[in-house]
């Protein structure tokens, strides 16, 4: 008997008799009613920083004036200054210095942001680069994770990620280090409700 | 009126009498009728948390030969009282256990929840630092659990509050365990002595006269390292300071 | 006399100072842990969940795994069985000559510590680089994680430098953790940009897609999984959970219990390789089904890896991950690993004071301090306590079986205690005196001074 079927046969025999499985009642959670104060907060919180978004032009100067600045810059925000191609040579992506990344919906009770597969373009890309900004509507922002899943499909594409902060550690004596493997810096620009933008 | 029974545990009744003594006491002044049945031992509790449960069939059988008729039993040790209510049991009188089970009170409980002690004569003027045992406190649930998101709530430090001139202190970790442990106290010396050790260093940070609690297993523990370190904080049972306290 | 782990935990504690930060950090990450969890009024009800989740998984494991299996399957990924650590060793050996690889970079899974992976691949000539910065330090300094979470919670940065200084070529005598964790980055990223494989754990497995979920804070699951060619996932089989929808659930007790931070910095949800690559996945058995067969112990099977019971553990906190000898130490650690080689293993249930407060944090609710007592008696049941202290227990359980030998006994002890203290105060043979006192002999014990009460 192969393996597989030793082991299936070893648990169907050593699980007992069925347990219920429980109904999970969203009642009992606690609201969020300031979606945006407390995503903030919990952005700062976890190393973040916030920047809201008021004028429709805002987004694409400030992208421009980065790469006037002389950055490596790689925009991945569809329909916004000019969309980069991403190189599939890793050394090139390291040297990044900030990449623009769309999220999708922002979790207001501890700050972390779902991201795509297909707004990353490459998977590699929110991990790689020196600093990670992602964009995101006020209206894609949710109370708690029980609602983030309810609003995303977790296997619609191949990879997604929950991002909350830049990379951190604190394995040396519990200090905590921003810049870890990852980014050392995570921005989140929120474009205000209603906001022309086409993102 | 109640008819109590007192359980003794059976390291204070040889080292520790004078704790047996003021629950007694305190029981009578409480109007308790108090019965001490004589032939009783030990719980089982040292054989049965040093993997030898199957040896305490003796200690069990004892236990209700000499508590089996009676409404409440009272026992001033958490750790005790615990032990046979999770683990009292007997073949030959099943239902007998299951009685005794249901019928036995670690003291402050008894005072609290049967009692309903509201009112408390007497003073007791000492800076007291409150040792919570985990037995009473995490395994009967004397008082709240500071792991737990629940609301706040002590049955022995409601009782010391209500005596006059005491003031009660808790120390930094108010229920961190002090390492007594049973055997582990001599089979894991080394970490059972430091941990009564960073017990004892934060009561003596709230600058306490006296470290109480409501078992003396935990306070004998702690007793030994202080009279080491001939420190002048001392330890006594709450039934020694609900006594001394109580007119 | 004194078992492995007390003697081991004796070694810790001969630096008092450094047990005492040892003991101070972690207490600190607990109280992290306890602000977090007070921050959610529905902290108990979310463990209820948890915990109800996980005892109906394990008991329709079985139908779970072949959910998973077909699932994962349908999203193009490679799903391996492994039995025990030998074979689990041997799959991952395997798919890494087929792809004609000999160094690979690894993140945190302490599937692959207990299946010892590393020595296991290094005998067989792979490069492995543990990518987590807590293990890649104990790596380098050839030692075994400590700490579930925090490898490396036994060393002090001085440590920490001076195996950087060694090792990466850091500037000696610089104790500074940004420093020293900014040149671990330049390390890994070069080996994360050169590696063709990747290792990873798994947090939670999702049997309605066929995926895995990995959390780190460090970027470095991803880091190494992204730039691989080969993706290859590790996981115990009891991982699994039936829907997306419990992710909710687990990412909000998770972290909070772990850290105290509102969720891990990457929550990575894995579903199909990404085009022109390879995933895979190992579900390892290991002697899983046999805990899950013991009725007893079965939902210590239900634990997510969060550490929380490592963290309140007043015997952990000043013994250290080390004395525990096995790769998950601590509370969990010593419910988990009797399963694993009861024998080697027998002192772990011994030490605890069954103080309880491990079972409180648990997010799962797994009920550790009983189950730690229940373990205790197997061992003695099978016969793998010291004979001593059998002898001991029996002469013991004799004596209180009969009030009149009690008494006597008693008698005799307060009289030994009394007048022959020299045969008690010795602090060879009585491990109490060595740092105590003995406590007092009292002339009458209270029996005797109530039946005089009862005479008069």
């Amino acid at each position: 008997m192969s393996s597989r079927n030793q082991i299936l046969e070893a648990i169907k025999n050593a699980q007992p008799a069925i347990k219920p499985l429980p109904v999970l009642d969203y009642t009992v959670v606690t609201p969020i009613k300031e979606l945006i104060s407390s995503f903030e907060q919990f952005v700062k919180a976890v190393g973040g920083r916030v920047q809201l978004v008021d004028q429709s032009a805002a987004l694409a100067q400030e992208i421009e004036n980065a790469r006037l600045e002389g950055k490596l810059i790689l925009n991945r925000l569809n329909g916004l200054s000019s969309m980069d191609e991403i190189s599939p040579d890793l050394t090139e992506l390291e040297k990044l210095d900030r990449v623009y990344i769309r999220g999708s919906l922002g979790v207001a009770e501890n700050g972390a942001i779902w991201v795509s597969e297909t707004s990353m373009g490459n998977r590699i890309l929110p991990f790689i680069a020196q600093e990670l900004v992602l964009v995101l509507r006020e209206e894609e922002l949710v109370p708690t994770m029980h609602d983030a899943y309810q609003h995303i499909r977790i296997n619609q594409e191949g990879f997604g990620v929950f991002i909350a902060g830049p990379s951190k550690t604190a394995d040396i004596e519990q200090s905590l280090v921003i810049g870890a493997h990852g980014p050392v810096a995570l921005t989140v620009l929120i474009l205000k409700s209603g906001l022309a933008v086409p993102v | 009126m109640y008819t109590v029974g007192l359980f003794v545990p059976c390291y204070i009744d040889q080292f520790y009498p004078q704790v047996a003594i003021s629950s007694l006491q305190l029981l009578e002044k409480l109007g308790c009728k108090v019965v001490v049945p004589l032939n009783q031992t030990c719980c089982g509790q040292p054989m049965a948390n040093s993997g030898f449960a199957s040896l305490s069939k003796g200690c069990d059988a004892n236990f209700i030969q000499n508590f089996g008729e009676l409404d409440y039993i009272v026992c001033p040790s958490g750790s005790c009282t615990l032990h046979i209510k999770e683990h009292l049991h007997s073949e030959q009188f099943p239902e007998k256990a299951t009685l005794i089970q249901q019928r036995i009170y670690e003291l402050t409980e008894f005072l609290t929840d049967v009692l309903k002690l509201t009112t408390f004569k007497g003073s007791f003027p000492h800076r007291v630092g409150l040792h919570n045992s985990c037995h009473g406190q995490r395994g009967l649930h004397l008082s709240s659990m500071s792991e737990l998101v629940a609301p706040v709530f002590s049955k022995p430090a409601d009782l010391l509050k209500r005596i006059s001139g005491l003031e009660l202190l808790l120390p930094e970790r108010s229920d961190e365990c002090c390492g007594f442990g049973g055997t582990f106290c001599v089979f894991e010396e080394s970490v059972s002595v430091k941990m009564g050790k960073d017990r004892i260093r934060e009561h003596e940070q709230n600058q306490v006269d006296i470290i109480t609690g409501g078992d003396m297993s935990c306070l004998m523990h702690l007793e030994g390292i202080l009279k080491r370190k001939k420190s002048p904080v001392r330890v006594m049972h709450i039934a020694e300071i609900l006594n001394d306290g109580y007119e | 006399m004194s078992s492995r782990h007390a003697q081991l935990a004796e070694q810790f504690n001969a630096d008092e100072a450094r047990t005492n930060w040892h003991d101070q950090t972690l207490w600190w990450v607990r109280q992290k842990r306890d602000r977090a969890a007070n921050t959610l009024p529905e902290w108990e009800q979310l463990r209820q969940w948890a915990s109800d989740i996980k005892d109906h998984t394990l008991s329709n494991l079985h139908a779970y795994l072949l959910e998973f299996e077909k699932n994962a399957l349908a999203n193009g990924v490679f799903v391996h069985w492994a039995k025990d650590a030998e074979e689990h060793n041997r799959i991952i050996y395997d798919i890494l000559q087929k792809a004609g690889v000999d160094r690979i970079v690894k993140s945190k899974s302490m599937l692959t510590e207990e299946c010892h992976l590393n020595p296991y691949l290094q005998k067989k000539g792979i490069d492995v680089v543990d990518t987590d910065l807590g293990e890649r330090i104990v790596q380098f300094r050839e030692e075994a994680p400590s700490h579930i979470v925090l490898p490396a919670i036994h060393l002090k940065k001085e440590d920490v430098s001076d195996t950087f200084h060694e090792h990466l070529g850091t500037e000696k005598g610089n104790n500074d953790p940004q420093y020293l964790t900014h040149a671990a980055r330049l390390h890994l990223r070069e080996k994360f940009i050169q590696s063709d494989i990747a290792i990873t754990g798994v947090n939670f497995a999702i049997a309605e897609t066929g995926g895995i979920v990995v959390c780190t804070n460090e970027g470095n699951a991803d880091m190494g999984a992204h730039a691989a060619r080969v993706h290859i996932a590790c996981m115990g089989f009891e991982k699994i959970i039936p829907k997306a929808e419990h992710l909710g659930v687990f990412t909000r007790l998770l972290a909070r219990s772990a850290t105290g931070q509102p969720i891990t910095t990457y929550t990575s949800h894995f579903h199909r390789p990404a085009p022109g690559k390879e995933m895979h996945i190992v579900l390892v058995d290991n002697g899983r089904s046999r805990q899950l067969g013991r009725e007893d112990f079965r939902n210590s099977l239900k634990c997510i890896r969060c550490a929380a019971c490592f963290n309140t553990c007043p015997v952990y906190r000043r013994s250290g991950g080390h004395s525990y000898h096995t790769a998950v130490a601590g509370p969990i650690g010593s419910i988990l690993n009797p399963n694993l080689d009861m024998k080697a293993n027998a002192d772990l249930p011994f030490a605890s004071t069954l103080c309880g407060s491990c079972s409180n944090v648990c997010p799962v609710k797994i009920n550790i301090h009983e189950q730690l007592w229940k373990w205790r008696q197997v061992i003695s049941a099978e016969g793998l306590t010291d004979p001593s202290k059998k002898m001991g227990m029996k002469l013991m359980a004799w004596v209180l079986a009969r009030p009149a030998v009690y008494r006597f006994a008693g008698k005799a002890a307060r009289w030994v205690t009394a007048n022959l203290p020299f045969l008690v105060k010795n602090k060879t043979w009585n491990p109490w005196f060595k740092q105590r006192e003995m406590p007092e002999a009292p002339k009458q014990s209270f029996q005797e001074w109530y039946k005089k009460q009862q005479r008069s």
